[in-house]
């Protein structure tokens, strides 16, 4: 695990001094080149699909870029859709520096929706500028707690993350379809899977510009800033970083291994509420909606976000563009239908190719790398 | 709740029990392969999606099932050799790869089938194959043998799988190189190789479950397995990586599954409450594995590559 | 930490390459008609006319409809896509299709885009799109929504409410569905218990009690408009259960009718004409043909009322047909009963007894 976070590196030669020049050239190259081409052999992949099922490629592509970054408008859509990837990113980047795999984005965004939606409902009269950061907050705990308890099972009882952050998932989005056909579903005729909707003092306020963009958008902003100070400008960052390296070794150097853990799992997942909270108040409808499934309202932000993370290079400011990136793709996975009827799922599935192209391509670089280091003589 | 009390009632859920547990026991077995062997695969959501797609798409076109049912493990081979290249040579981390692998199937079995079906269209069922004899035992006949063949078959390779990892030259190596590879390579154990070829089986398995799925249900739609693959690696936990273990998780499943869903035909549960009772296999598992986490070790080397020093 | 920060160089980089080309590509506006040159030899099914074509154009009608599952799902979007199609026939229309948004919040960016695209009548085709629609209407004052199925307007001058009286072809085809059953037991494969899948599923159990007091309805609501396994299943439970009939709602049914065709029981269709589905066991479907409904909308639209009513198709307005098929081969007598039944609901003598 903690291959991903540093690829492996061969001790730097002293060799050859002459050499060092070029390499101190070439050695970044490399680290540019390596996972590009492996967004480009992804894309490459995109563009066989397109073609199997009867679509220019090209203009399939430019549908992309012009449905994810066309217009200001198309720049605001992709901006909404890249807020839960940023959010959800930046949490994955605080457990995989940890040395924890958390793959329970999609029950952490559901369980932050809940709670801020609860305190939306308990508290509908406060006024906006404290209702807002209240139900960002709850969603923020919502989120935390749904993280901290897979976090301090694997902690306390070694439990494994993988499994149990999968299980909480599907606790979450069952506990989410009880909810909304029961205590919180709408009253009136139409009894379908949504809450009523929800206090106006906890819309999330647009921002200027005329287009749909909201204050989620700055919140999302504020929340990778703040996971960076956490993780490299903090103590507790350092802590983290160094359990995620070797644990072993930071429980002989005296720190709480343990307690690591599950602080690392509940920042994730507060990241991850927070998102939920914005899919809920900055939605068209102001309303949490379970019809069509819980996937339908996290829209896969749970595992999209890892892809986010992962090409970020797990560095919470780094995610920003990702997730820019990836918000795009679905925007322009739209336009992509609307123009050449290609289904928007193609997205979903050139989303998989990119990680494990991307997954697949650190090895790689990491042996260029060290090609590089030695002076382009042994390998690896 | 009397009426569920019924023999016919409690038959009908027992036998819909062990149907259920079908195409997740089969992606579970493959798994629990992998994991012996120290390779962890996430993907299995995505491959049986990718095999139920296949299964469904073959029978559509040609109307076999048994095109579909081979044409989805040869799917299923095709991804394990993908796998294996990203985790074997590669080194790709196995839990992310497998995410990838997932979102993939996910987006790609939808894509097709918007593309090249659309309309949902029925495909024939595999149908039951009743055992001679066995299945005129009362009530027993059927719960047990009248199944269809793929649900026997699934059962049938619980002990052959148990056979292959326990008593077998390979099933050593599996499960040496699966501890401590570096050793079972002194010994002239191929390490990647032998990964490679249980990647592709578990592959296999996932691609046959997911054609289990697709001709049980005689249809596809997107997200068809809804979490059943995760469920799969969970078993493998659930169970110890030993496979009787996993198979008695995948019935408990099934029969969970099954009563809750008679419940519902019944009227015993409402709606809401049917949503309850289907968060309890994910609760069952987290308190399973609370209770046997620290008692069973996992493989040693799971989600480790191996790299030959030198 | 030095790789991080290359990276993050990187996707600086990226985008900001991203953001040229889309620049470079996207200068003449965000609307439609960009990239058509090319659109063609893709899909036959789509039933998307004369894509981007929007400059000129006359006075064509232009009609988006926004709707959950697939165009050719042979149920609840199909019944609406076909009707679209049919008023295609009579008059000069351009329409437009956004399908399978299951996700109301994509379903929300569509009607927006197409009521920003000047579109004259959107369609959202769900009772799920009622949230969104209700914040989006009053920010298009001149455009005209249709919302259905639903009997609310929200006050709101810009929306139509469409429903059907599902009840009524329910209610026929339970008639016969308790002349088919040997053992006396029918299943009901619904999603949620509301809308025009209750009134289907309560038409039905009155017809079939009403024509057979001693028939036993067991009625299954999934509580799923999409999960087709599931639904799979819950026809499997009722097959166990000694049901040798089964209808359902919605378009997850395709499931049930699966189990329908592989146990040859007999199948009954909403919705649309489920024949396909089943072409041996399917006995006859209620058909939505929402054209009438549609009618009635344009009709408005073409004298300046954008909304404020609520339409309903029934047996009478022609807006529901029951189709039968004909290679079931059903006794003509229980046919003739079954078409006279229709007939007394259509003009009122009989009562399917739903409020």
């Amino acid at each position: 695990m903690t291959a991903l976070a540093s690829p492996p590196r061969s001790p730097d030669p002293s060799e050859a001094a002459e050499h060092a020049g070029i390499r101190r050239l070439l050695r970044p190259l490399v680290g540019l080149v390596v996972p590009v081409s492996a967004v480009i052999a992804a894309l490459a992949v995109g563009a066989i699909m397109l073609l199997a099922l009867g679509a220019n490629p090209l203009s399939g592509y430019k549908a992309l870029f012009v449905g994810g970054f066309g217009s200001w408008d198309n720049l605001a859509d992709t901006a909404i859709k890249a807020m839960p990837l940023m959010l959800v990113g930046v949490g994955i980047s605080i457990a995989f520096r940890t040395g924890v795999i958390n793959i329970g984005g999609e029950g952490q965004i559901i369980a932050g929706a809940i709670l801020s939606t609860v305190v939306a409902i308990g508290l509908p009269d406060v006024p906006r500028p404290v209702l807002v950061p209240l139900v960002l907050l709850a969603g923020a705990v919502g989120g935390g707690i749904w993280g901290a308890i897979p976090g301090a099972l694997k902690a306390y009882a070694g439990v494994n993350e993988i499994l149990s952050t999968i299980m909480m998932n599907i606790v979450a989005a069952q506990f989410l379809s009880f909810l909304l056909q029961d205590l919180l579903i709408e009253e009136g005729a139409i009894r379908i899977q949504q809450t009523e909707r929800l206090s106006e003092n906890a819309d999330l306020p647009l921002l200027p510009g005329g287009t749909r963009l909201h204050l989620g958008f700055l919140i999302a902003i504020l929340v990778a800033v703040l996971g960076y100070f956490l993780l490299f400008r903090s103590s507790l960052g350092v802590r983290l970083r160094a359990v995620g390296h070797n644990p072993d070794a930071s429980r002989y150097a005296g720190m709480a291994v343990k307690k690591s853990i599950v602080q690392a799992l509940a920042f994730s997942g507060a990241c991850a509420g927070v998102a939920g909270a914005i899919l809920v108040f900055g939605s068209e409808s102001h309303r949490l909606i379970g019809e069509g499934g819980a996937a339908g309202f996290t829209q896969n932000a749970g595992f999209n976000g890892i892809v986010t993370a992962l090409f970020g290079g797990l560095h919470p400011l780094a995610t920003v563009p990702a997730s820019f990136l990836f918000g795009g793709l679905l925007t322009g996975g739209i336009e992509l239908q609307r123009e050449l009827q290609v289904p928007a799922a193609l997205i979903v599935a050139l989303n998989g190719v990119v990680v494990v192209f991307v997954v697949a391509s650190f090895r790689l670089r990491g042996r260029l790398q060290s090609w590089v280091d030695a002076g382009r003589g042994g390998g690896a | 709740m009397s009426e569920f009390f019924t023999v016919s009632v409690l038959v009908a859920t027992l036998a819909g029990g062990i149907r259920l547990a079908t195409p997740f026991l089969l992606a579970a077995l493959g798994e629990t392969l992998g994991q012996r062997s120290g390779v962890l695969n996430l993907g299995v959501e995505g491959v049986m999606l990718i095999g139920a797609f296949a299964a469904y798409y073959t029978a559509l076109e040609t109307g076999s099932t048994v095109a579909g049912i081979a044409v989805a493990i040869g799917i299923g081979a095709v991804m394990g050799l993908i796998y294996a290249f990203l985790t074997v040579v590669m080194h790709a981390e196995q839990g992310i790869s497998g995410i990838g692998i997932f979102l993939f199937g996910l987006g790609f079995t939808d894509l097709l089938f918007q593309k090249q079906v659309g309309t949902p269209l029925p495909i024939p069922g595999v149908g039951k194959a009743p055992i001679p004899i066995l299945s005129d035992i009362p009530h027993l006949g059927e719960i047990f043998f009248d199944h269809n063949p793929l649900v026997y078959l699934a059962f049938l390779l619980v002990p052959i799988m148990w056979f292959v990892v326990n008593k077998t030259t390979f099933g050593l190596n599996v499960r040496a190189i699966g501890q401590t590879p570096e050793a079972a390579d002194t010994l002239g154990v191929s390490v990647n190789l032998t990964r490679t070829f249980t990647i592709v089986i578990a592959n296999c398995f996932a691609g046959l479950a997911g054609a289990a799925l697709a001709l049980e249900v005689g249809i596809f739609q997107q997200n068809l397995t809804a979490g059943q693959g995760f469920i799969a690696i969970a078993l493998v936990y659930f169970g110890a990586w030993r496979m009787p273990w996993v198979m008695s998780g995948a019935l408990l499943f099934g029969v969970v599954s099954s009563t809750v869903l008679q419940w519902k035909t019944l009227g015993i549960v409402s709606g809401p409450s049917s949503s309850l009772l289907a968060m309890a296999p994910a609760i069952l598992t987290i308190l399973v594995l609370v209770l046997v986490s620290r008692r069973v070790s996992a493989p040693a080397a799971l989600t480790r590559p191996f790299d030959r020093a030198g | 930490m030095r790789k991080q920060s290359r990276t993050f160089t990187l996707l600086l980089a990226l985008l900001a390459a991203f953001a040229l080309l889309a620049a470079a590509c996207g200068s003449d506006g965000g609307d439609d008609g960009a990239a058509s040159d090319d659109g063609d030899g893709t899909s036959a099914t789509e039933p998307a006319g004369d894509d981007g074509d929007d400059g000129g154009g006359g006075d064509a009608l232009r009609i988006a409809v926004v709707a959950p599952s697939a165009s050719n799902d042979l149920a609840f979007t199909q019944s609406m896509v076909d009707a679209v199609n049919a008023i295609g026939e009579t008059r000069d229309i351009q329409f437009d299709v956004t399908d399978g948004t299951f996700v109301v919040e994509d379903a929300a960016a569509a009607l927006r885009g197409y009521a920003e695209d000047g579109f004259d009548l959107v369609v959202a085709h769900g009772s799920q799109y009622g949230g969104p629609l209700q914040e989006i209407a009053p920010d298009f004052p001149d455009v005209s929504f249709a919302w259905g199925t639903a009997a609310d307007t929200f006050g709101l001058p810009n929306v139509y409410a469409y429903t059907v009286r599902a009840d009524e072809g329910g209610f026929v085809m339970g008639t016969i569905a308790a002349q088919l059953s040997e053992s006396g037991v029918i299943g009901v494969v619904g999603p949620v218990e509301v809308g025009d899948a209750k009134l289907y599923v309560d038409g039905f159990a009155a017809g079939a009690t009403n024509q057979d007091p001693a028939v036993t309805v067991n009625v299954n609501y999934i509580e799923s408009f999409s999960d087709v396994a599931l639904a799979a299943e819950a026809a499997t439970a009722h097959v166990g259960n000694g049901a040798d009939v089964l209808t359902g709602s919605a378009q997850m049914v395709v499931g049930a009718t699966g189990v329908a065709t592989e146990s040859g029981v007999a199948w009954f269709g909403t919705q649309a004409n489920q024949t396909a589905l089943g072409p041996d066991v399917v006995v006859a479907s209620q058909v939505y043909h929402w054209e009438v409904v549609l009618a009635d909308i344009i009709a408005g639209i073409d004298s300046g009322t954008l909304g404020g009513e609520v339409f309903i198709a029934t047996l009478a307005n022609g807006g529901l047909v029951i189709e039968y098929n004909d290679g079931f081969g059903l006794d003509d007598a229980v046919r003739t009963a079954a078409d006279a039944t229709a007939a007394g609901i259509a003009d009122g003598s009989i009562s399917t007894g739903i409020e």
